[in-house]
């Protein structure tokens, strides 16, 4: 098999008696969706802020494109090529949804000590910025203050930020939550075909897009990955649909 | 493209720009036409009060870093100004055989070139915080700064420092007031025009978003650190050429300019005009210095009534003037 894109090693992170993550280790490797499931206070968003680098482990390590960037903190991470979403959406909400994109566009071209030259009228922004804003349907809403677009325009905000900024990984934390049936359904499709573009550590509570979507399943209980293999495998596994399906009930 | 530019340079907000600049300006020209040369100095002050905050706003409107200590660069501008003409005076050497200047260039650069060494050290170590402890820790520096001027008697201490004969500047008889003043709102209007450049820039869009979200602009890999490191240094610059020119204007400067008075004073302008607005520094000056002048006449407790006014913006007209005026701001 190829080289892992991500890999974590034995990622430990504790908030007072809780175990938020214990020992976590996982792969994420070209071409693939995996997917991390478990239920609420799991763990997964504190997982999701290891890897990017909003949060540091108490140990382990994270291994990124072939580096080590457990010292790296978000930017340097997110220069590299992972392109993070978040659970609570996170964006400039006085900026234009179009001005979101384009400083992911700006941070991918280098620098951002320039000081004199417009941003709204630089074709080498606004025009990539575009692109990403109408792969994800959101070229009638760019003018649009992200503020006042709606919960699931804002998911597909976050993903075009991502896709502007390159990422050799996503890292989708929950994309579908809050998106109508019809929207789940439209990026389910999508993120179907961005798998080939570069892999995706999905958390979703959505089991319909999970099973339709992963080739790969980690479930995380209390912090600790008790199941990882293919869909059907974790279908059948006893423990998960124990702790987390809740088929036996 | 072009008519897309166009539409963006003639907004209400550029507008009320040019009407306060064009009232600024032809202000003191009446007042000279009808021989009151006491409204040019009010309108002297007005320019440079809004130079020093339009400095403070790129910190503060643009990137929401809240200094508390933004005198000691007013300050620090000033000195370099009472400091340099001091020496070129009384003819003694200043450091290394260096011997003092009464031009205002060189007053500039060497009051601008030691706050931004000041900013960059402060910073260094107040940005690694946010909120309160932001606006402390810059407060602390400045009275720092305020107590050490106090203290050293070599260029006045707490008696402060006269300019004999006011600074000059190459091709300007800086002793006539009107020609002062014309130096002085040219100033403002370039930094006003690199304060909207700078707003509009790669690094403008960095320092808002950095306001607005930090954790976003580190998600799509700008480390908010560097950006508003060198937006404290800038802002840092400007207020302090403003305040080699406040020195200019009263001939005189002393440790007042340093204290967190000054500080205070410099955000009050702010919010009253409009944070992180173009003219919101100066619609900010104007009522400041129009209140200072028309209520100090009458009670000497006139900033009762101008706290009375910040509190209606705060509660009221969170835009402040300028907001009022011109609506809510747009980003492109």
């Amino acid at each position: 098999m190829a080289e892992p894109i991500l890999r974590l090693e034995g990622l430990n992170k504790s908030f007072g008696a809780l175990k938020a993550s214990d020992n976590v280790s996982l792969e994420l490797y070209p071409g693939e969706i995996h997917a991390l499931i478990g239920p609420n206070g799991a763990g997964k968003s504190t997982l999701i802020n290891q890897i990017s680098g909003a949060l540091q482990p108490d140990s382990g390590r994270v291994y990124f494109a072939g580096e080590d960037v457990s010292e790296l903190g978000m930017a340097a991470r997110a220069r590299l090529g992972m392109g993070r979403t978040f659970q609570v959406s996170s964006l400039a909400g006085e900026f234009s949804a179009l001005r979101n994109v384009m400083l992911a566009v700006q941070s991918r071209q280098g620098s951002s000590f320039r000081f004199f030259k417009p941003v709204m009228s630089d074709r080498s922004l606004v025009d990539p910025a575009m692109d990403a804003l109408a792969r994800v349907g959101l070229e009638d809403r760019a003018d649009v203050p992200a503020a006042e677009l709606s919960h699931g325009e804002r998911r597909q905000l976050e993903i075009a930020i991502a896709l502007a900024l390159g990422a050799k990984a996503f890292l989708l934390d929950e994309p579908m939550a809050g998106m109508g049936p019809e929207g789940s359904k439209a990026l389910t499709r999508f993120l179907d075909g961005l798998r080939h573009e570069a892999p995706i550590l999905l958390v979703e509570h959505d089991m319909d897009a999970v099973f339709a979507l992963a080739d790969r399943v980690s479930v995380l209980v209390y912090g600790r990955i008790i199941a990882s293999g293919t869909v059907e495998e974790i279908r059948r596994d006893s423990a998960v649909r124990e702790a987390y399906l809740g088929e036996g009930a | 493209m072009g008519e897309a530019m166009a539409r963006n340079l003639i907004t209400r907000e550029n507008l009320i720009t040019l009407v306060l600049l064009a009232a600024l300006l032809v202000g003191p020209l009446v007042a000279v036409a009808l021989d009151e040369t006491f409204y040019v100095t009010l309108a002297t002050r007005i320019a440079i009060l809004a130079l020093a905050a339009t400095g403070l706003n790129l910190a503060l409107g643009l990137g929401g870093l809240v200094s508390f200590g933004h005198a000691a660069f007013f300050g620090i501008g000033g000195y370099a100004a009472g400091i340099l003409a001091t020496h070129a005076f009384n003819g003694e050497p200043l450091i290394f055989g260096l011997s003092g200047t009464k031009n205002m260039l060189i007053i500039w650069l060497v009051g601008a070139v030691s706050a931004a060494v000041v900013a960059a050290a402060t910073g260094l170590i107040a940005l690694r915080t946010s909120g309160v402890y932001f606006i402390m820790i810059t407060l602390a520096f400045a009275q720092m700064i305020y107590y050490f001027a106090i203290s050293w008697p070599a260029y006045g201490g707490e008696d402060g420092l006269s300019i004999f004969v006011r600074n000059g500047f190459p091709g300007v008889n800086t002793l006539q007031p009107l020609s002062f003043f014309l130096l002085c709102f040219a100033v403002l209007i370039v930094g006003l025009v690199f304060f909207a450049v700078l707003k509009n820039s790669r690094f403008g869009a960095a320092l808002q978003a950095g306001r607005q979200n930090e954790t976003r602009l580190a998600a799509v890999g700008i480390a908010p650190f560097r950006i508003r490191l060198a937006a404290f240094v800038i802002s840092a610059m400007m207020t302090a050429i403003a305040g080699a020119l406040f020195a200019d204007l009263n001939r005189f400067v002393s440790p007042a300019m340093l204290s967190w008075h000054m500080s205070g004073e410099l955000i009050v302008l702010i919010i009253l005009g409009g944070t992180g607005r173009l003219a919101g520094p100066l619609a900010g000056a104007c009522v400041y210095v129009l209140f200072e002048f028309l209520l100090g006449g009458m009670t000497e407790h006139w900033q009762l009534f101008l706290g009375l006014v910040l509190l209606g913006v705060v509660l009221f007209a969170r835009g402040g003037v300028i907001g009022l005026l011109a609506g809510r701001a747009h980003h492109g």
